[in-house]
């Protein structure tokens, strides 16, 4: 059996580590550190972390194929990846690997290091719960399922392609629960671009806390779900449906479509 | 050497046409000649011969065979007859001019004898233009023509008193006269010599004409164009082909020169945008060295301030050092979002709040350099939906240059913000106009406010001159140059080509008058009324689609100035005022960011006296 702890965190440059590692242990909770990949495998042997923190940009093993290596050694503990290089790209396959549940661009502050740590460890016990639970415990839970025909960015958002070659994008149900309750949310304008892997709103949940959502697609918005707008709750009520954000006319929908799941 | 001369190419095949044309007709008209002539001397031999015939008939009669001889022996020695001679059925000659001939006989196949003679049966009648032959004795001697004229039976002949003709005979004998054509052959000659003459000179007359004028217009625009391409292939973007010509070839120049015009505008942004991109590339490298040290900054001094919440001294240093570094992760991302051109991230922001965030920063700088800050705001700005980092950003730029500016002497910098209303009117400057034969009638000798004016020829009555419009859009500040009062009969043309600038069938809607009009390229019509103290002016493209209001913020300093001959590369990378002490981009990357937010920035500057720039947000994006 082996020894439990909350927090593993991986970075090439042992500031980031340090200061990860202080900002959590004053929260309380039990964290490691790596330099690289392979020390960090050398923890997993003999630690079971709840949450992984992982630097995407590293010698020898990088953190996309650190993830690969986790898959095939049949560790599931989620990851959520760091960097100091936010592309698009990056942040867009930090969210759809297999493994990686979240992304957070480095220089970050303590909250919102925690904030994104919370949420993902919210994130990772709903997972867990779903997957030990039973389909009727799952519907009594109040899981809304996502429906087939969704396109999703990893367990944040999803797009919904519409006939006229317009697409409909939303907030995902596993989000909003791991960010507890929503209080405020702010929009974009009409007219305005989007692009995949960028924030397109910001929610403020019941804690207080900050949380972006990642576009799904790229494109103009052509409308606004004003419903949505004024009664934050009818997202978190109905989010696959009433309560939608945006419909956008995508400006790039073949390359971006590759990197979501359906 | 001559297939890659299209002038030559075409005034050969033009003097081939006519070589071939004046040739053919040429032949025909020597030929028409030649025949005339000798059809003229043909009847004049025709008569020659019946003549004859009817001279010696009554002899004939009569038998007088002596008179007969003395008659062809005269007739035959005449000149310009070579000779006469009678000879009978049987091909005797009988009489003849020459004496030594007569007895002798012709044989059938003979010139004057074939004619009859050639088919089977000889012929018993030989019509009028039959008769004639023409022949050569022998080799050199000259053409001879000769008529043959039968002598037909006749009542008189056979019931003459000598019986030397039976009834039964249809022809007696045969009158042959030959006459020379040498002085026919030789107007022949000559007639053809002067056909020859003429067809040369005419081809040479008319191949130098096409020649020039293929020259002047084909050829020399087709070298000026030739020219102008390879100075814009050597680079020279610069250069304009002269070409004045209304004609295809003139437009084929105009449009090259527009298009180098582009060309030229084009590779300046490209080298601007090169210039970004390797900054770009540079600021992606530096982004992720910088951001590992300013996340150890940020965590740590997030921590510490969150956990000084009872030391208020302490936490409000700290809170600096936190936004601070929030401020530096943003414009690191700001530059690559730049250099990447993204979008900038918009939230609704109050523009005052931003600029009290800026002077904070800038704040020590100031007072270390006894600079005073004054502010002028306006206390009810509407909140505009902006980056809020990156126009925090333009705002401490613009005040570091006013720092710079105004160096070690004490100085002031004032911020004024306020909300104004604009239409297009005076804000917008014109800076191409086309007549309707595309000529650019912006011209960038005459300037009115440093900005090339409008070029238009007036014509009045008999009085005609150049008046230049004010190309800021909706102004009336024109240089009329001393036109008259416009009224109906003004007409209004391009300098250039003198198309009419006026329109048909639009009056002004304010006094009536005739209107002219202008294009600007993918913007429309700009139309106007000249009529005096009437400043009526519409451009249907900019009215419809423009916002009217605008947050006005200020940056005045009174520092050392900036030449004039910076101010119009002021916003390009790279143009720095301050030699070594700046980087060049601080005001291309604030230009940057006030486009992407659908705004303007300007800026005045008088040397000595201090600079000021004026920014313009639209409150409706």
């Amino acid at each position: 059996m082996k020894q439990k702890r909350d927090i593993l965190v991986i970075d090439d440059e042992p500031m980031v580590t340090r200061s990860v590692v202080k900002i959590c242990s004053a929260e309380g909770m039990t964290v490691s550190d790596a330099g690289h990949a392979s020390e960090a495998l050398q923890s997993l042997e003999h630690y079971e972390f709840r949450l992984i923190l992982c630097d995407i940009m590293m010698p020898e093993l990088n953190g996309f194929q650190f993830l690969e290596e986790l898959a095939r050694r049949g560790i599931h503990t989620p990851v959520v990846m760091m960097t100091g290089y936010s592309t698009v790209e990056n942040a867009v396959r930090s969210m759809t690997t297999t493994g990686a549940i979240d992304y957070i661009p480095k220089p970050f502050t303590a909250d919102e290091l925690l904030t994104v740590i919370q949420r993902s460890l919210r994130c990772a016990t709903l997972l867990n719960d779903a997957e030990s639970a039973s389909l009727t415990r799952r519907d009594a839970m109040g899981y809304i399922p996502c429906p087939a025909d969704y396109y999703k960015l990893g367990y944040v958002s999803w797009a919904r392609m519409e006939d006229k070659g317009t697409a409909v994008i939303g907030v995902s149900d596993l989000f909003l629960k791991s960010a507890v309750g929503i209080r405020e949310l702010e929009l974009n304008q009409a007219g305005e671009d989007l692009l995949q892997g960028i924030s397109c709103a910001e929610m403020t949940s019941s804690d207080g806390e900050k949380h972006s959502v990642m576009c799904p697609l790229s494109g103009r918005i052509l409308t606004i779900n004003s419903e949505a707008q004024s009664t934050p709750s009818l997202v978190e009520k109905d989010p696959y449906f009433r309560g939608w954000l945006y419909r956008i006319l995508p400006s790039n929908p073949a390359s971006d479509l590759q990197w979501l799941s359906l | 050497m001559f297939s890659n001369k299209i002038g030559l190419k075409l005034t050969f095949g033009v003097v081939l046409t006519i070589l071939i044309a004046i040739g053919i007709f040429a032949f025909f008209n020597i030929q028409s000649e030649k025949q005339r002539l000798l059809t003229e001397v043909e009847r004049h031999a025709n008569q020659l011969s019946d003549a004859v015939k009817s001279d010696t008939e009554y002899d004939m009669l009569h038998n007088d065979r002596e008179r007969i001889h003395e008659s062809i022996h005269r007739i035959g020695n005449q000149e310009g007859i070579d000779r006469v001679r009678v000879f009978n059925k049987s091909g005797e000659i009988i009489y003849s001019s020459e004496t030594a001939e007569i007895g002798t006989m012709v044989d059938q196949n003979a010139e004057s004898c074939y004619r009859c003679h050639s088919a089977g049966a000889p012929l018993e009648r030989l019509e009028q233009k039959e008769r004639a032959r023409v022949f050569h004795p022998h080799e050199d001697s000259p053409r001879l023509l000769g008529i043959i004229n039968p002598i037909y039976n006749s009542p008189s002949c056979w019931t003459a008193a000598c019986h030397a003709h039976p009834e039964t005979q249809t022809v007696l004998g045969v009158l042959d006269v030959t006459i020379p054509l040498t002085e026919v052959d030789r107007n022949i000659r000559r007639s053809q010599m002067a056909v020859v003459i003429l067809a040369i000179s005419a081809i040479l007359i008319l191949s130098l004409i096409v020649g020039f004028m293929v020259r002047w217009w084909i050829d020399r625009p087709i070298r000026e164009l030739l020219t102008g391409m390879k100075h814009v292939a050597g680079g020279n973007l610069g250069f304009r082909v002269k070409v004045k010509s209304e004609d295809e070839l003139g437009m084929l120049a105009r449009s090259y020169n527009n298009m180098t015009e582009n060309l030229a505008e084009a590779r300046l942004q490209l080298f601007q945008s090169d210039k970004l991109a390797s900054l770009g590339r540079l600021a992606a490298g530096v982004a992720h060295e910088i951001n590992n040290p300013l996340t150890a900054v940020l965590t740590n001094s997030s921590y510490l301030l969150k956990r000084s919440q009872g030391q208020p001294e302490m936490s409000e240093d700290l809170q600096v050092i936190v936004s601070e570094t929030i401020r530096c992760r943003e414009i690191v991302k700001s530059l690559l979002d730049f250099a990447r051109q993204t979008v900038p991230k918009k939230r609704k922001a109050d523009i005052n709040e931003i600029i009290g965030r800026a002077a904070k920063v800038i704040e020590n700088q100031l007072s270390m350099r006894q600079v005073e800050l004054v502010m002028e705001l306006e206390p009810t700005l509407p909140d505009v939906r902006v980056d809020a980092n990156q126009i925090q950003q333009v705002f401490i730029n613009l005040m570091v240059n006013a720092l710079d500016a105004i160096g070690d002497n004490k100085g002031t910098i004032r911020i004024t913000s306020k909300t104004i209303s604009l239409n297009p009117t005076g804000v917008l400057q014109i800076k191409r106009a086309l007549c309707p034969k595309r000529h650019d009638l912006v011209d960038r000798k005459v300037q009115i406010d440093a900005k090339p004016a409008i070029s238009m020829r007036y014509r009045q009555q008999k009085q005609t001159g150049i008046i230049h419009l004010n190309p800021m859009y909706g102004s009336s500040e024109h240089r009329l140059n001393g036109m008259p009062a416009f009224d109906d009969s003004t007409e209004l043309l391009c300098p250039d080509c003198s198309a009419s600038l006026i329109v048909d069938g639009e009056l002004c809607p304010k006094c009536g008058s005739p209107i002219y009009a202008f294009e600007v390229p993918l913007k429309g019509l700009v139309k106007g009324c000249l009529h005096e103290g009437c400043a009526w002016h519409h451009w249907k493209q900019v009215e419809s689609s423009w916002d009217d209001e605008y947050v006005e913020v200020q940056v005045i300093d009174n520092g050392c100035g900036i030449p004039e001959e910076q101010l119009p590369k002021l916003f390009e990378p790279f143009a720095t005022t301050k030699g070594q002490k700046g980087t060049g981009l601080g005001l291309a990357v604030t230009w940057g960011i006030i486009d992407n937010h659908n705004g303007t920035i300007s800026v005045k500057s008088e040397l000595g006296v201090g600079t000021s720039f004026i920014i313009l947000i639209p409150v409706g994006t």
